[in-house]
């Protein structure tokens, strides 16, 4: 599965790239190469494990996601909308009295507005996941690497992209076998 | 905690990331079809037919060729949804309520049955709509424009079983499509042939692994958990509130909504239990769904079993403490005298005595034993349903208006139709998708990786 990493000639050294990919071999190292990553001041750059982990997510700098938010916001859009649809309806549009009950018989409404509030925000949670990582996504650069896709169910790996400000073609590879990368790959776009 | 896994491992054998996700990838992936796949394939299919027969006679006919009548205007087709949406429980209790209480031992059986509820609850949602005898009207459930101004009844516990069902559906579905989601990316990866490649790469959305997918993905997946666990509590309490929001005796008692929820989740496990057994088998998955995972399912059957036995009680005691008359009678009725005493007391047989061989850890531990009990459960609560429904409806509180009810042939074919949907629908799952979670597999393999280097440090986490 290792492929040696191509050498850097003249002739290479021109083509247009999308970054580097490095290769680690367990979620430990990888973890501690994302920390030093960050501490080097890199900004374009990702993480790709077969499963989620600790520590991860702290190691790169990532901030806690706004999910919650939004989740919670859509429960009580959905429940303020499922509470006023029979608001209105039951006690303005079409009254009718029921077993003797109130026509704002609000009680009867907690069902259904909880239904209402639960599936926006269950929607929610998916939809907006999807759309913030920017899904769907069916190409990529790095699904043009043979050694990506197959270690995509046991390998950990770590990208950097040329776009980073902090980004030069050799020396960042040359740093990220010193983070102990078990090979390093070039990705063009 | 060290001994505790490696006596009684949740994961067993030498595994690691790769043997992991082929030992489950390999069962979609696989060139040919399995004869014994074939065969139960075939089983269900025909099952499926009856069932399309049995609903073309309805739709034909009427409901008219069910039993119903009056005074019994409620029969299999409200059982039978009962039934249905009580063992789709169970999967959102493994999927959503076991991740919140960090137990790793879900892992293996989320998937499966998360499918499972999906599938049940599509079966239960059947009913409803071909008892309304005139269903092409169906839409008149659900708050839609209309030249009448019409507008559904709020304050019926039968359009709360609408938003209720359908919210329990959608959500499910969409758990359940999310945890797929990295595992259809692993098997686009190792897929050969390039229609499946690109089938399965369609929907796995361009799912590259990374880690600020996961970093949203996990929480995601924890938000849908933390969602799905009231939402699965409200959707069997709303079911029982068809029963309890009446003034029938027999179905008016405040125990109905927490009776029904532990039922579910009874009836949901019984069904686990049933189909796990013979899915590990097949697929020689003993070293993923172990013992110890058989053990816990016939644990929780026998804590919901318990909280079931205290319902039966309750209903008894609150009958003869009411010194109401037509709530004595009812119970009279029930469990002695009246015609259907007999279904009742197969119901005392099939779901408070036989689990209590769960007490046993040489049955919990014994395959056979808990199959035939896991059976035995999934009949009672069959029966409960039954007897609640019918026993109350047969004779109520006017004796001019007694009744009795069975049911007819159609009534059988559909009940027996849909467990053909399911099994059709479950034989197609286990063939086109990986039907335990592979990445969480993984996630499993590396703490267990972990336990051992640190020599016995707690760390039930599943996920972050």
């Amino acid at each position: 599965m290792s492929m040696p990493a191509p050498p850097i000639t003249a002739a290479t050294a021109d083509r247009p790239l999308w970054g580097v990919l490095a290769e680690f071999d367990s979620p430990e190292s990888l973890t501690a190469a994302a920390e030093k990553t960050r501490q080097a001041g890199y900004k374009r750059f990702d993480c790709f494990t077969p499963f989620p982990f600790d520590g991860l997510s702290d190691a790169m700098g990532l901030k806690p996601t706004r999910l919650p938010l939004l989740v919670l916001a859509a429960a009580i859009a959905g429940g303020v909308g499922g509470y006023m649809m029979q608001y209105i309806s039951a006690v303005q549009l079409y009254p009718i009295v029921v077993s003797g009950k109130p026509l704002h018989s609000w009680p009867a409404f907690i069902p259904i507005t909880f239904e209402c509030a639960v599936l926006a925000a269950g929607l929610t949670a998916v939809g907006a996941m999807i759309v913030r990582n920017g899904l769907p996504q069916p190409y990529h650069p790095l699904f043009n690497h043979e050694g990506f896709i197959r270690g995509s169910e046991s390998a950990f790996f770590l990208a950097i992209e040329a776009e980073d400000p902090a980004f030069d073609r050799q020396a960042t590879q040359a740093f990220l076998r010193e983070l102990g990368a078990s090979e390093v790959v070039e990705i063009e776009p | 905690m060290t001994a505790h896994l490696s006596h009684d491992p949740i994961l067993a054998g030498d595994h690691d990331y790769k043997s992991v996700t082929r030992k489950i990838a390999d069962v979609p992936l696989a060139p040919r079809l399995g004869k014994g796949w074939l065969a139960g394939f075939g089983l269900a299919f025909s099952l499926l037919m009856v069932m399309m027969m049995s609903i073309t006679v309805l739709l034909t006919y009427g409901v008219g060729v069910w039993g119903l009548n009056v005074p019994v205007a409620w029969g299999f087709a409200i059982i039978n949804f009962g039934w249905w949406i009580g063992i789709g429980h169970a999967g959102t209790l493994i999927s959503a309520i076991l991740l919140l209480f960090r137990q790793e031992w879900r892992t293996s059986i989320n998937r499966f049955a998360e499918a499972m509820t999906l599938f049940a609850v599509s079966c239960a949602g059947l009913f409803p709509l071909l008892h309304l005898g005139r269903i092409w009207k169906f839409f008149y459930l659900m708050p839609h424009p209309n030249t009448l101004e019409l507008w559904p009844q709020w304050r019926s516990p039968l359009v709360w079983d609408v938003f209720a069902v359908s919210t329990y559906g959608a959500i499910s579905a969409v758990f359940w499509y999310i945890g797929l989601v990295p595992d259809l990316a692993t098997l686009r990866d190792r897929a050969t042939h390039p229609a499946l490649k690109m089938i399965y790469g369609l929907f796995a959305l361009g799912w590259r692994n990374s880690a600020r997918h996961w970093h949203r993905y996990q929480m995601s997946y924890l938000l849908l958990a933390g969602l799905a666990t009231p939402l699965v509590i409200s959707v069997h309490t709303i079911v029982s509130f068809d029963f309890s929001v009446s003034i029938l005796p027999g179905w008016h008692a405040t125990i109905f909504p927490p009776y029904f929820v532990a039922g579910a989740v009874f009836a949901g496990f019984a069904m686990v239990l049933t189909l796990v057994i013979p899915l590990r088998a097949a697929y020689k998955w003993h070293d993923m769904i172990t013992d110890r995972h058989l053990e816990n399912m016939g644990k929780i059957l026998l804590v919901t079993g318990l909280i079931v036995v205290y319902g039966y009680s309750m209903e008894a005691f609150t009958a003869w403490y009411s010194a109401n008359p037509y709530e004595q009678f009812m119970m009279k009725n029930r469990m002695w005298g009246g015609p259907y005493a007999p279904m009742y007391w197969a119901l005392i047989l099939c779901n408070a005595t036989v689990p209590q061989l769960m007490w046993f850890k040489a049955c919990r531990r014994n395959v056979y034993v808990l199959f035939m009990v896991a059976m035995f459960v999934n009949t009672g609560m069959w029966l409960e349903r039954y007897v609640i429904v019918i026993t109350s409806l047969h004779r109520d509180a006017l004796p001019s208006s007694w009744g009795m009810y069975s049911g007819t042939f159609w009534d059988w074919t559909l009940y027996i139709g849909t467990l053909g949907l399911f099994v059709t629908m479950l034989f197609l799952f286990v063939r086109i998708l990986p039907a335990i979670s592979m990445f969480e597999m993984r996630e499993l393999v590396w703490h267990h990786g972990k336990h051992e280097e640190a020599g016995g440090v707690a760390d039930a986490e599943v996920h972050s």
